[in-house]
């Protein structure tokens, strides 16, 4: 078949490479040595600060998404509002890259629409007041939120509809005050969808390359900048190193979607 | 629903709002403000004075027709046949189609240096045209998980069973079926995962420039580092282009779902 | 005054009036069903019960105390949802405990009347069990349970056993209603099933359109149907059109056969059209059989349904059916048979709209 020739060759054969070309030394032969010495120099704390900007990312989409899509599932907005929302989110999770990169540049960037405005009007300096620029840790987190929000609108809205009304009725006349209903029911029933769509968002945010590169070019140390470096000029000065590191990059997406995957099926399972 | 909830709801909303449109104004207004003092087009005038630009956004649309057409005809075939003959491969092909979304691209380029360089078994990387080729088929990795399952929903709606035994009983090949009967009736689904696939290519940048080829998102990298006022005018262009791909996309569905199908 | 009394209670949505001016009073330990079509405000007014809505006018009490200004957390109902409703985080004991633990019972208390709750509807053994790995009819039985261990002073159900199938929902309806009897809770119990409603209830209250019909016992319901819709709705009924010939001794024919009437005819004069109905295990053909009344017509079919055998025979313009128990000796009547079928006048109702 040639689909399966296909996928073989060109996402199999690539990434089975690079995995054992991490466990392999120069000349060939099995070592752990590439692994171990991922503990040295740069390497943990680029790993360190991705990791913290996924989770920062993951966890501020997961609670401003799970907002907006309680906001329309539950009716406090007009219902109409709705439809156009999933849309639109549909649309905006697909814009990381390049341009998003620009469009915070120009927003929060030091001549950015929001810097001037905060600076002409209220006397707010980002970088100077807030200890905020666009190139920092935090600069990468807001950016990312631009399609972290969106994706996560796409997945929870489903799950929000699948609360039926009867379990709140079920609840009330049981007894139960509106919080009640909340810590005892729906948030343990929600739990699974929301900490697998938090592990999704957070394999999204490790992955993305072209957002960080554009805005903030090789000045914050992430993985995915550090291998780019590598894969174009050996900056570790070891091949092998690079592949450990990308080794590295496939375990936390494989284990964060595997988390996800297997919560997602815990969740509908109960929904049944 | 009490005034709390819905004033809390109101402002998720507006907040949510305000998140995804003001960088995208403000994109726009940087981008009018290359002429000091007033708004200007000056920076769009620039960008497609630029012969880098007019290269670059030809090429990436090209390789974006190619994915499209190597995508189309790797997806309709596999998700057709496992549909009609292979049931059970089902869930091992759609775990496939969405390794992607798992593994990071950057891996993936990664994987094809080491694989296909120039001293290894498939050179792809020695010549330009085997560079191009490997950047396509790359595309198509990175779409595949958007195309298929277009295709497979396309497929879902209608009974591909039934239209394949009519065809074969008025005596036509594999080929003619696939082309002439199922191809036509999930163009809808074809198409709104052709423009998904257009929109990720045009602005792709880690496959690219991993590989050296002078496409539109490297580019705009490029430009992003060396001036001032065009890197955000080729933005507003690529976000227009994919804001308009997801537009046509919404029309397509649409258009399927209201008008009754003829099968 | 009764137990649970609901007064003039209206409710709109909208324009369109839901329940138009609902009268009822329902005593303390009474099994009381809504049975009516689909639509006719049923489930509104168990709602309003429950609090989930408010009426547009009356008023609700139960035990002397206006409900007006409680929600439903302040009511102690208990309610069984049509789809079950359990909580699908929680195994059949949490479920069962939810109540209690939000009335903050002590704990060993909680853990005994669970126990009995589970002992009640015979679920002991699948305390641990989640509600996804129950069939329905087990679910629905927690879902009982959950409702009664907070000891609500009024039990509502909605269409309890709809979602079951036809085995399971007569073997659970008999153990609702022992349940019910057991506890002596008052319980309003909708359904659309007409033979669920008469197998169980104290009271039926048929609805029609927002209003109750006719509100009675089972054999009242189901032998002296006051309206139309009654009549027509409980039961299989045969409605015959007959003309009157003299309304001073009730004197009528239908077809060209001539019959007197027991209930007098009221207001109408020679000529007119009145409606009678007849029900279908009222007469017999047998030979010898009782009754002081008789018709005669063709039979024009005859239908084996199990346990009875129900033929239909033309008289004048009218299709009447009638059954027969099944014997193993019994010859059905065949078709284009002439029969006689005996009955009492006064099974012969008069039904005025
Ligand atoms: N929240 C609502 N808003 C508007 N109309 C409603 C609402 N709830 C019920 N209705 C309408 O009120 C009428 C009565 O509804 P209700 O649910 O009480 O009927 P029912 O007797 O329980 O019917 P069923 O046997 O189908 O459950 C229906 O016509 C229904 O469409
Ligand atoms: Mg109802």
């Amino acid at each position: 078949m040639p689909f399966v020739i296909f996928v073989t060759m060109f996402l199999i054969l690539p990434t089975m490479n690079i995995i054992i070309g991490a466990f392999q030394t120069a000349d060939g032969s099995f070592t752990f040595q590439n692994i171990i010495d991922l503990q040295n120099g740069t390497i943990p704390s680029s790993y360190w600060i991705s990791v913290k900007i996924s989770v920062a990312s993951a966890a501020l989409g997961c609670a401003i998404g799970f907002a907006m899509a309680a906001a329309v599932v539950f009716g406090a907005v007009p219902g109409w509002i709705k439809s156009p929302l999933l849309t639109f989110s549909g649309v905006a999770s697909n814009f990381a890259g390049v341009p998003l990169a620009f469009a915070f540049l120009a927003t929060f960037g030091p001549v950015g629409l929001v810097t001037l405005f905060l600076r002409n009007n209220f006397g707010i300096v980002l970088q100077r007041d807030l200890g905020f620029s666009i190139l920092s840790f935090w600069g990468l987190t807001v950016t990312y939120l631009f399609f972290q929000i969106p994706l996560m609108i796409l997945i929870i809205a489903p799950a929000l509809e699948g609360l039926k009304k009867e379990w709140r009725e079920a609840a009330e006349v049981l007894g139960a005050t509106a919080t009640q209903y909340w810590r005892m029911v729906a948030f343990p029933i929600l739990f699974p969808s929301l900490l697998g769509t938090f592990a999704l968002l957070f394999a999204n945010a490790f992955g993305a390359v072209a957002t960080a590169i554009a805005l903030t070019g090789s000045s914050l140390n992430i993985v995915p900048i550090q291998l780019y470096a590598q894969i174009r000029g050996d900056v570790l000065g070891n091949p092998h190193l690079g592949y450990a590191m990308a080794f590295g990059m496939i375990v936390v997406t494989a284990v964060a979607n595997i988390i996800y995957i297997w919560l997602r099926i815990r969740a509908e399972r109960w929904l049944k | 629903m009490s005034i709390w909830a819905r004033i809390a709801g109101w402002a998720a909303l507006i907040f949510g709002l305000l998140y995804f449109f003001v960088p995208l104004g403000g994109l726009f207004e940087f981008s009018l403000k290359a002429r000091r003092g007033v708004y200007s087009l000056d920076a769009y005038a620039s960008v497609f004075a630029d012969p880098q630009f007019q290269q670059t956004f030809g090429y990436s649309v090209i390789m974006a027709l190619v994915t499209i057409v190597i995508g189309i005809l790797i997806v309709v075939p596999t998700a057709y046949w496992v549909r009609l003959k292979m049931p059970w491969a089902r869930p091992y092909v759609e775990f496939l189609t969405l390794m992607p979304l798992v593994i990071p691209a950057i891996v993936i380029v990664f994987g094809y240096i080491r694989l296909y360089n120039t001293s290894s078994w498939l050179p792809l990387t020695g010549s330009v045209m085997g560079t191009n080729i490997l950047l396509a088929f790359g595309y198509t990795i990175l779409a595949l998980p958007y195309m298929y399952r277009a295709v497979d929903t396309g497929l879902r709606t209608i009974d591909v069973a039934t239209l394949t035994e009519a065809a074969q009983s008025l005596g036509a090949g594999w080929a003619t079926i696939l082309g002439r009967v199922i191809l036509p009736n999930v163009i809808p689904a074809v198409l709104s995962g052709a423009f998904l696939t257009f929109a990720i290519v045009i602005g792709e940048f880690t496959l690219a420039a991993l590989l050296d080829r002078p496409a539109f998102g490297p580019y705009l990298q490029r430009v992003g580092a060396n001036k001032a006022y065009e890197p955000f005018a080729l933005s507003v262009i690529a976000f227009a282009i994919t804001w308009g791909c997801l537009a046509l996309i919404q029309l397509v569905s649409r258009f399927s779902k209201t008008a009754p199908r003829k099968a | 005054m009764s137990f649970l009394t609901l007064t003039s209670i209206q409710k709109s949505f909208g324009p369109v009036q839901v329940v138009k001016d609902f009268n009822m009073g329902i005593e303390k330990g009474e099994f009381v069903s809504f049975l009516g079509p689909s639509g006719c405000g049923k489930t509104t007014i168990l709602r309003m019960i429950a609090g989930f809505e408010t009426p547009s006018g009356g008023t609700i009490q139960i035990g002397g105390t206006s409900q007006e200004n409680l929600k439903p957390n302040q009511r102690n109902i208990g309610m069984v949802f049509q789809a079950y409703a359990l909580f699908p985080n929680m195994n059949v004991a949490d479920n069962v405990a939810f109540g209690l633990k939000i009335a903050g019972k002590p704990k060993a208390e909680i853990d005994a009347r669970v126990k009995e709750m589970l002992g009640l509807i015979k679920l002991d053994h699948l305390a641990e069990r989640y509600p996804y790995q129950m069939s329905g009819g087990q679910q629905q039985r927690v879902a009982l349970a959950r409702a009664l261990a907070p000891k609500p002073q009024v039990l509502l159900l909605d269409e309890p056993l709809s979602a079951l199938d036809a085995k399971i929902r007569v073997s659970l309806r008999e153990e609702i209603r022992m349940i019910q009897q057991q506890l002596g809770i008052t319980t309003v119990f909708v359904t659309h099933d007409q033979e669920e409603a008469l197998s169980i209830s104290d009271r039926i209250v048929v609805m029609n359109a927002g209003r109750a019909d006719q509100i009675g016992t089972p054999y009242e319901i189901y032998n002296r149907p006051s309206t139309r819709f009654v009549a027509s709705f409980v039961g299989t009924l045969n409605l015959i059109e007959a003309k009157v010939v003299d309304p001073a001794t009730n004197r009528i024919t239908i077809g060209d056969q001539g019959i007197t009437l027991r209930e007098p005819l009221g207001a109408v004069r020679a000529g007119d059209t009145v409606s009678l109905a007849l029900r279908p295990e009222a007469g017999s053909i047998a030979e010898g059989a009782k009754g002081d009344t008789a018709l005669s017509g063709e039979v024009i079919s005859s239908n084996f349904l199990g346990s009875v055998i129900r033929t239909r025979m033309k008289v004048g313009e009218s299709v009447i059916s009638f059954d027969m128990f099944n014997s193993p000796g019994l010859v059905p009547p065949a078709v284009g048979d002439v029969v006689t079928l005996r009955f009492t006048a006064s099974d012969l109702l008069i039904i005025r709209e």
